[in-house]
């Protein structure tokens, strides 16, 4: 029985993801339909979180799959335990068993190493499956997931078909280094998440760094959201505002507009490059510090 | 599914189905999923269906959770996302009225395909890779034997040495426009065999090798290897089509979708004054379509170009997405920037920082006593790793090599 809606709004927020309505919605709709979810949004925008939410929130296991390049079946699905089975044909050998019962007894599930594809599948209760970044995996591999994510079985060679014991929710992530594939993007539902307004973030600074008050947080989430209007090279993200609220707060700052000094300094946990440090002098950052707080 | 009720009042009748569901809400919804096809949605059957299900759950008790619902349901794209709630709210809200506001042009130019630009006609078995071309095994062919297989050899060889502003006559123009498209065509074989070549991979595969060599007691005798596979090149085009290059504009697009068609990855934009990605429009598979409608976006281009400013929207919006480790970026232009050198140094620079190798393409170069003196070429010039001519189809066959090489 799915949650309703309204559930899982609740149930959001009490894991300290604060969530916008529509992504409860989409939460929602994506167990209604049974259908994966593909997140898209600007890195550090919190894609991933809600993969790790939506576990939470279930109470399920989450099992990730990180994607890069070059990534293949054999780290995704399943592996062989080469060094197990090696072993096994000495000592099988020794007794004297023929070639062909040996190569039934290696090719078996015990020495079959479990990937995090074959392992969401595999598990009594659904687990969340989040496959972080799928735009840095190639092209073959997309069109192998997709394959994987309508029927949700798996073909071994040596050892036939597996078929899920239990459907994961799934969550993909992308942050467009490259185009998707039409046929994955319409196997998914589609959510968009956008850097959080002001109150937003305001709200996941209040509940993720203790320390911090209400105007404080306040006035981070407006001092970040005008720096990301900047013109960046590297867009501060949710993960870089609470690293800097984290860092105001261990050095107990109260209120920025007292402080234009330290908020220079500890500007560095926003910024990432050596060229957006340059571009952010303590001119700018008075001048914005001057038009937030 | 039966959305095929024909009650032309359009009442409410209960739906046998779903209860509550309506023939009314469902003829709507039929509605709504054809306004977003109308708009470029990819909206079919299955997202209908799985809509209908959705107005029939309790989600549609709550109308604040409709619209986000049918949204994660329908798009599929970032620009999607961001058309979805005007057309959501102009057909729900405005009942409809501006439901076919944004449809494009493509539909009036399927209706008529092919009717005009003879000589931009193409052939459709030019795009097809001639078997001949891969097959050829010995290594010693280079760029110039691509000629005149077909034409006379004489005439292609005149028509490869011509600049192509002196090109006038129709006849020499789509004899031109082939050759273009043969010459891309040929660069592809090329590019592709030689990928072939280096697969040779010095990895070793274990899991076959472990099961090839179970009868010799796991003795690792007969070993199975694994080839590393190479990603082929990404060529991004970058084509000035400014007034000062409308000479050699209409004889680039058709150059960009030879290319953009032979290169599995391939990205292409126009700019003057500003950016636009033209990817999508070349990869029409007719080709007489594409460079008609590429070629009308090229026209009507007055004013200056902004060069700095085309490439900071592409390093800002487009890089990240389309560049990656392979890819060589390919601008195309003369270098006549009427803005500030100094921007477009610095986002060369930023460029290079990105990608695998910069060519400039300049056609002036086949000018004679040419040299780069305008400022925008001066300031560009230390990032670009090929300064190469472009006046001629013979400048543009002897790229090849060094294609091949990145």
């Amino acid at each position: 029985m799915p949650l309703k809606r309204e559930e899982i709004s609740d149930r959001l927020a009490a894991v300290g993801y604060v969530a916008d309505h529509d992504i409860a919605t989409a939460l929602w709709l994506m167990d209604f339909l049974k259908r994966p979810l593909l997140l898209e949004g600007e890195a550090g925008v919190g894609k991933t979180e809600v993969g790790k939410a939506l576990a939470a929130i279930h109470d399920a296991e989450l099992i990730r799959l990180q994607c890069y390049e070059g990534l293949d079946q054999n780290a995704a699905l399943y592996e062989w335990n080469y060094q197990r089975q090696l072993l096994a044909i000495k000592t099988r050998e020794g007794v004297g068993e023929d070639a062909d019962a040996i190569e039934e007894h290696i090719f078996s599930e015990r020495y079959l190493l479990e990937r995090p594809l074959l392992a969401a599948i595999r598990r009594a209760s659904p687990p969340v499956l989040l496959i972080d970044e799928v735009d840095r995996a190639d092209e073959e591999f997309e069109a192998f997931l997709l394959e994987l994510l309508s029927d949700f079985q798996v073909s071994i060679p040596e050892l036939g078909t597996i078929k899920a014991i239990s459907i994961p929710r799934v969550v993909l992530t992308s942050n467009g280094t490259r185009e998707l594939s039409d046929a994955l993007r319409r196997r998914c539902l589609y959510h968009y998440i956008d850097f959080p307004d002001v109150d937003r973030e305001a709200k996941i600074i209040l509940a993720r760094t203790p320390g911090v008050d209400a105007t404080l947080a306040v006035q981070i989430a407006r001092m970040v959201a005008a720096v990301r209007k900047e013109d960046l090279r590297k867009v501060p993200g949710v993960a870089e505002t609470l690293d800097w609220a984290a860092t105001l707060a261990g050095l107990e700052v109260h209120d920025l507009r007292q402080e234009p000094e330290t908020v220079y300094e500890t500007m560095m946990c926003l910024l990432k490059t050596h060229e957006d440090r340059a571009r952010m002098t303590r001119e700018v950052s008075e001048r914005l510090l001057g038009k937030v707080a | 599914m039966s959305l095929s009720g024909r009650r032309p009042d359009g009442r409410t009748y209960p739906d046998p189905k779903s209860g509550e569901q309506t023939l009314g809400t469902r003829r709507r919804l039929a509605g709504f999923a054809r306004t977003l096809r109308d708009n470029g949605f990819r909206a079919g059957l299955a997202e209908t269906s799985d809509a209908l299900q959705v107005l029939a759950s309790p989600a549609a008790t709550w109308p604040s959770a409709l619209k986000p619902a049918l949204r994660s349901l329908f798009c599929a794209t970032h620009s999607d996302w961001e058309r979805f709630d005007k057309i959501f709210d102009a057909f729900w809200c405005g009942h409809g009225m501006r439901t076919r506001q944004i449809v494009s042009g493509a539909s009036s130019a399927t209706q008529a395909p092919g009717r005009r630009l003879a000589e931009a006609k193409v052939p459709a078995e030019a795009l097809k890779l001639p078997d001949h071309t891969k097959r050829r095994s010995d290594d010693g062919d280079h760029a110039a034997d691509g000629r005149g297989r077909r034409e006379g050899a004489s005439r292609s060889e005149t028509l490869m040495a011509a600049d192509l502003r002196h090109i006038v006559d129709p006849d020499e123009i789509a004899a031109t426009h082939k050759l273009a498209a043969r010459l891309a065509r040929v660069m592809r074989a090329r590019l592709v065999r030689r990928e072939q070549i280096r697969r040779r991979g010095v990895r070793l595969d274990l899991r076959r090798t472990i099961h090839r060599n179970v009868s010799h007691g796991g003795t690792p005798i007969d070993l199975a290897w694994r080839r590393r596979k190479i990603k082929p090149l990404r060529l991004i085009v970058l084509l000035d089509a400014s007034g000062s290059m409308s000479l050699y504009t209409a004889f680039f697009v058709l150059f960009l979708h030879g290319v953009v068609d032979a290169f599995r990855e391939a990205e292409a934009f126009v700019f003057h004054t500003r950016l636009a990605h033209v990817s999508p429009s070349l990869r029409d598979r007719d080709v007489t379509r594409a460079v008609e409608r590429l070629s009308l976006m090229a026209q009507g281009i007055g004013g200056g170009t902004r060069i700095g400013e085309s490439l900071a929207t592409f390093n800002r919006w487009h890089a990240r997405r389309v560049i990656n480790s392979r890819t060589a970026v390919m601008i195309v232009s003369d270098g006549y920037d009427t803005g500030a050198p100094e921007e477009l140094a610095r986002e060369m620079r930023r460029l290079r920082s990105r990608c695998r190798k910069i060519i400039w393409l300049n056609p002036l170069i086949g000018w004679r006593d040419y040299s780069p003196q305008a400022r925008g070429m001066q300031a560009a010039l230390p990032y670009v790793d090929l300064f190469a001519p472009a006046h001629n189809l013979e400048s543009l066959a002897a790229l090849e090599p060094f294609l091949a090489k990145i």
